[in-house]
């Protein structure tokens, strides 16, 4: 945590409002003023507010198809190591690489880790466990969870200037305005 | 209807949603009962708990006494190696599958009615694998040697029978509770950063804040979250299904008459919902009259859960038929005999009869919507199933085994005490985590409620909705403003 020095200790400018509507419209002018660095913080998610914020989709699902790949291949080249190269044992003349035996522990494999990684990278990726966030110094913050949502409009955006990033917050008209720091 | 359209005062609606419930109020009743400090736990709660640790006590003397003097202990002997611990574990696993069918299947259907009811039913899936999980492991004999069944690397050189159905099972069971508690626990992350937000001493905070791993809910963050819960979703409804295919395999791929049929797969899993539904059923009634959550899980859940009940029943009611169609029609004198064994033999035809009833007749009242509404017939017509499908297990593990092909080698199947007092135990270990779980953590997922809310407000929850409010009009009409 870097040490609160005057000027440079502000994380961003964070407006709550009270209907998702609202944090829609607020989010969307945002966007078309420019402003790069935003975020907002909601008690459910709400249907296109990530667009409304510009951000981008998120990679997942091609990790998750990715490690599904590996991990079904991975199962079935196990079992056929096991019986073909490993131990092979001759049962009835029957083939030592019987796949049809094979399947269901590959899909079970595929299923695992794939279900695994999409969890795991949401978590990697979300920064979770994290034990220090600064938008939780915004006042009354505890509301994000219940009732409220807040925009946040972070000071490291090219764009950020208090006073003209306050007034334009105000122009869409929340509940209240908050300074937030690190 | 009664209910519903003669007092207006009345908590209960036919909506997926009560009407009118701002975020806030929606979080206190979930919540609530949650926060509430040690010294305001309900009575019911402490002797529910009381009872069910009293059986969890007698489950772990069972155990104990099991590990100390061998599988003697139970009714197992040549020929029917498979009693009650593998009934007991094919039906518990079957619980399971309505909690993953509800939270995974339903969300991917878009059935918003799911919202109210998956996290409790989750946690009856995941309570249900763990008590499911322990028998086949206890049943190995030597339980304490179960990793054999894992791929290591050993000094025995060896790798498990990757062609056995048995290690099949291992791994489907494995991947089906490591998958339900990842499902659970994300779903649980939203809700435990409410609960941190709210919560009323050190030691909730403390707890909740640990849990909910510093979960903001920042728009990024729900972005990759939404994505992962639905591809986790996607996931686990064709996994729930290879569960109980896989189950049904350990018999189908045996070369017994009345095991090796290829109906069972599909056949066990309609069962598996069938038997879940009821204890979703089971579960949901008391839950919704204790922490008054009429308005969140109303009669419309009740409704639909009940319709599914019937539904999977019929397809079970139809895998009775055709086992008794492909015995017949296969020609083979065994097969045949196994049917007339099961229906009409000495021994155990009355768990045949008992079964049919229990699985085919009493679910028949619901295909009246009057008896879906109605709660406790509900309740009771699910108690009903649920020893009707342990009732189906014995028929097919245990009564299949005692007459197979050679007429010298019958034998019946006697349980023993220490079969029941595992079995009665094992209902202390799902109550007593179950009961742990209200307690601690909200039965009902907060953030996905309060998600329906503002849908709800905005579009309705339910596209059918005004059909069915005019189709059902007749109703109303009497009722007034």
């Amino acid at each position: 945590m870097t040490i609160a020095t005057a000027g440079t200790s502000l994380y961003g400018l964070v407006a709550e409002y009270n209907e998702p509507e609202e944090i829609l419209e607020a989010a969307n002018r945002s966007r078309k003023a420019g402003y790069k660095a935003i975020d907002a913080y909601t008690p459910f998610p709400i249907e296109g507010l990530d667009e409304a914020l510009g951000m981008e989709p998120t990679r997942l699902g091609w990790v998750v198809l990715i490690a599904g790949i590996i991990a079904g291949l991975g199962g079935f080249f196990m079992q056929w190591f096991a019986n073909v190269e490993f131990y092979p044992l001759n049962i009835g003349g029957r083939p030592l690489n019987s796949w049809p035996n094979f399947i269901v522990i590959t899909f079970e494999c595929t299923v695992l880790i794939s279900a695994f990684t999409a969890g795991l990278f949401m978590m990697g990726r979300n920064g979770l466990p994290r034990a220090y966030h600064p938008i939780f110094n915004t006042p009354n913050f505890e509301s994000a969870t219940r009732d409220r949502f807040f925009l946040c409009i972070e000071a490291r955006d090219e764009r950020f200037d208090l006073g003209a990033t306050r007034s334009f917050l105000e122009s869409t008209r929340p509940n209240a305005i908050s300074e937030v720091e690190h | 209807m009664a209910v519903t359209s003669g007092k207006r005062t009345s908590v209960e609606t036919q909506r997926v949603i009560g009407r009118g419930q701002s975020y806030g109020a929606l979080d206190d009743v979930i919540n609530d009962p949650v926060l509430a400090g040690p010294f305001k736990t309900p009575r019911w709660w402490w002797i529910g708990f009381a009872i069910a640790a009293t059986f969890l006590a007698m489950y772990l003397v069972s155990i104990v006494w099991l590990v100390v003097k061998g599988t003697g202990v139970w009714g197992n002997n040549v020929p029917v190696g498979w009693g009650m611990p593998i009934i007991n574990f094919v039906w518990w696993i079957g619980i399971g599958h309505a909690g993953t069918l509800i939270s995974a299947a339903l969300l991917l259907f878009r059935q918003p009615w799911r919202t109210s009811i998956n996290r409790f039913a989750e946690a009856m899936t995941i309570f249900a694998v763990v008590c499911a999980a322990i028998y086949p492991i206890l049943h190995l004999g030597r339980p304490w040697v179960f990793y054999w069944l894992v791929p290591y690397p050993n000094t025995f050189g060896l790798f498990p029978q990757f062609r056995s159905p048995l290690d099949w099972d291992l791994f489907a069971i494995f991947t089906y509770g490591s998958v339900s508690v990842l499902f659970w626990f994300i779903g649980l992350i939203p809700d435990l950063a409410t609960l941190r937000d709210r919560s009323r001493s050190k030691f909730q905070r403390i707890l909740y804040s640990t849990l909910c791993l510093g979960w903001n809910g920042s728009a990024k963050a729900w972005q990759r979250y939404q994505r992962a819960y639905l591809l986790i979703a996607a996931l686990s409804f064709p996994l729930v299904l290879s569960v109980h295919s896989t189950i049904a395999m350990d018999f189908a791929v045996a070369q017994l008459p009345g095991w090796n049929n290829t109906v069972m797969p599909p056949y066990f899993v309609a069962g598996a919902v069938f038997a879940g539904f009821a204890m979703v059923l089971i579960l949901a009634v008391p839950l919704r009259k204790a922490f008054g959550m009429e308005r969140l899980i109303t009669l419309r859940h009740l409704d639909n859960s009940a319709k599914l009940m019937l539904a999977t029943g019929l397809i079970v009611v139809y895998g009775y038929i055709i086992e008794g169609f492909m015995a017949w029609y296969s020609g083979v004198e065994f097969e045949r005999y196994m049917i007339f064994n099961r229906i009409l033999g000495a021994d155990h035809w009355w768990a045949f009869w008992l079964l049919i009833a229990c699985n085919g007749v009493a679910i028949q009242p619901l295909w009246f919507r009057r008896v879906r509404q109605n709660p406790l017939a509900l309740f009771i017509i699910s108690v009903i199933v649920s020893v009707g499908m342990w009732l189906e297990r014995f028929v097919i593990v245990s009564v299949t085994l005692t007459k197979d092909f050679l007429p010298s080698s019958w034998a019946d199947y006697r349980s023993t005490f220490w079969d029941w007092s595992l079995y009665l135990g094992s209902f202390g270990l799902f109550a007593t985590l179950f009961f742990l779980f209200i307690r601690l953590l909200p039965s009902i997922a907060s953030t996905e409620i309060k998600g329906l809310a503002h849908h709800d407000r905005h579009y309705g929850s339910d596209a059918f909705e005004d059909i069915r409010l005019d189709f059902h009009g007749r109703n109303r009409k009497g009722a007034g403003p």
